[in-house]
């Protein structure tokens, strides 16, 4: 990039140059980013041989590979939109709800920590905390009488991992939406109670409507982020729960699927999941941008 | 009314968070029957193995950060000044390592760089570490790319460059000792992030074979009881410690009063 001369010639002449200093990092995410995904894709349409196909795609629909779909996007779903209530919940309480000014920094930070505190790890704290021996099994066993498992729940289960995922889930819905409940104006709840609106009105006909695309916003991107998470699922469950990113992760070690090519097709499916959401996050995004600022 | 409300709310909130770090604590220190102890602690912090994989985490953390601003402080700063057209494209390509899980990427590593290929990374010990280090740039690039953006966005680039070209300054005077010094803050906000997310790294490890702490822990984690919560004490420590320091370092920017 030391070529480029940034003196008073002729823009046509100097444009080229310019475009050198971006070749470093546009070399980086075509060899590390693009090229890696798009090998992925277009291996997800061909035989082993390299000739066009749609089998692989057509292999993702048995029962098996659908199943395992199904109970990702299910508990996806599921952590997602907890995770927006709960994290929803926590964050007007510390903007609206009159708490002390000195809970907010401290939930914030936390909220930060806790966002980041996944993978290996989180298992093992769910694991000593919900798993067979864990505190709060003990606890309300031998405290209560409540036997958690008699109860029917179970960590490597969908809603062991579902409780897990919200340990990420909601300190991220509260780290995107505190800023967006701060940009509600206060004058707006003002407006509407002089025109004689009830605090429910208030929030059901003017707060929630122009929340509402940040909040659907975060849903997709909480929903992708739960999806793709493979090391705390593999940590939790073995390979006992037959989740894609399991089973994606046993394909590449050793070919279960018995074909390298299904192995793409899973791994590209995953990428229409993701992508989709997050394509609603984007769009929902930038509607919401016009209303807070 | 919405008083209680909003308490209800919080200690649902706090109960539900502090529980699992109540409980892997607590079992961290169940080890020796009957009595608390830090023998679990001791057995990890013995274990060669933890060594190994811990120094190895922390390398390739450290290999990772340099390569990230080397990589991410230049662009951003040549894409600010000379050609902000792109800035869209080039913030949306930074955010696709959160579209395309981590696994996926790493899945075409191993097809696109196998022995067999035009670059076979895969193929050695050094190549293969280099692979991982690339995909740990690539998984930190949404963090380093945005706290480097906003650190530029506070300072006048075009009139420092200027400054300093008349000056005599050349690009990597102005960058190394203009425009790094000037986003240290932010440089180093995305450098402890990248740190907390390196070393715990388990998908790209694992399915690289590298000797990593991620796997390391897992690998415990299957065959011991004790150990693994103390590595979960141990990993929430570094989380708290990495995200404690950007707050640090962001505050002391924050009160540094402006001397003339």
């Amino acid at each position: 990039m030391s070529s480029a001369k940034p003196d008073a010639s002729p823009p046509a002449r100097r444009l080229p140059l310019h475009w050198l200093g971006i070749l470093p990092f546009a070399a980086f995410v075509t060899l590390f980013l693009i090229l890696p995904t798009m090998k992925i894709v277009v291996g997800a349409f061909q035989t082993p041989d390299g000739s066009f196909t749609f089998d692989n795609i057509r292999g993702l629909f048995t029962p098996s590979i659908l199943a395992a779909y199904w109970i990702s996007i299910k508990i996806s779903i599921a952590s997602a939109l907890l995770g927006c209530l709960i994290g929803f919940a926590m964050a007007s309480a510390i903007v609206f709800g009159g708490l002390p000014k000195g809970i907010r920094g401290p939930l914030l930070t936390f909220s930060g920590v806790a966002s980041n505190f996944a993978g290996v790890p989180l298992a093992f704290a769910f694991l000593a905390t919900l798993g067979p021996v864990g505190i709060v099994t003990i606890f309300l066993r031998s405290q209560l009488g409540v036997d958690l498992r008699m109860l029917g729940f179970n960590l490597l289960s969908f809603w062991g991992l579902t409780v897990t995922y919200l340990f990420f889930q909601i300190p991220l819905m509260i780290l995107i939406i505190t800023p967006a409940l701060d940009g509600l104006k206060r004058e707006w709840r003002e407006a509407a109670e002089i025109l004689g609106a009830s605090g429910l009105q208030y929030w059901r006909m003017v707060a929630f409507p122009i929340l509402l695309p940040s909040l659907l916003g975060t849903l997709a991107l909480l929903f992708a982020n739960a999806f793709g998470a493979v090391a705390t699922a593999i940590a939790l469950t073995g390979s006992s729960l037959s989740i894609v990113p399991i089973l994606l992760f046993a394909q590449i070690r050793g070919d279960v699927l018995g074909n390298p090519n299904l192995g793409y097709a899973l791994a590209f499916g995953m990428i229409v999941v993701t992508g989709i959401a997050n394509a609603i996050y984007i769009w929902l995004r930038a509607r919401s941008e016009r209303w807070l600022k | 009314m919405k008083k209680i409300w909003a308490w209800g709310a919080l200690l649902f909130g706090l109960l539900y968070f502090t529980l699992p770090l109540i409980g892997m604590t607590n079992f961290s220190l169940k080890m020796r029957r009957g009595e608390y102890s830090f023998d679990a602690y001791a057995k990890v912090f013995g274990d060669p193995r933890f060594q190994e994989t811990f120094t190895y985490s922390i390398m390739q953390a450290l290999f990772t950060i340099v390569f990230g601003v080397l990589l991410v402080v230049p662009t951003t700063y040549w894409v600010r000044l000379k050609l902000p057209r792109l800035r869209p494209y080039v913030e949306f390509i930074t955010l696709l390592p959160l579209v395309i899980p981590a696994i996926v990427i790493v899945f075409g590593y191993i097809r696109l760089y196998n022995t067999s290929s035009w670059l076979p990374l895969t193929g050695s010990l050094t190549g293969t570490n280099m692979l991982l280090m690339f995909g740990y740039a690539t998984l930190a690039l949404p963090y380093m790319y945005r706290a480097v953006d906003t650190g530029l966005r506070t300072i006048d680039i075009a009139t420092l460059t200027e400054a300093a070209q008349s000056l005599g300054a050349g690009w990597v005077t102005i960058l190394g000792r203009i425009i790094l010094p000037n986003v240290l803050v932010a440089v180093l906000s995305g450098a402890f992030l990248t740190f907390a997310i390196v070393i715990g790294e388990f998908t790209m490890a694992a399915l690289l074979n590298r000797p990593a702490f991620g796997p390391y822990m897992q690998l415990l984690g299957a065959n011991r009881a004790y150990e693994p919560a103390a590595l979960a004490v141990i990993a929430f420590g570094i989380t708290w410690g990495c995200l404690g320091l950007i707050q640090l370092v962001s505050r002391f920017q924050k009160s540094a009063p402006p001397k003339a």
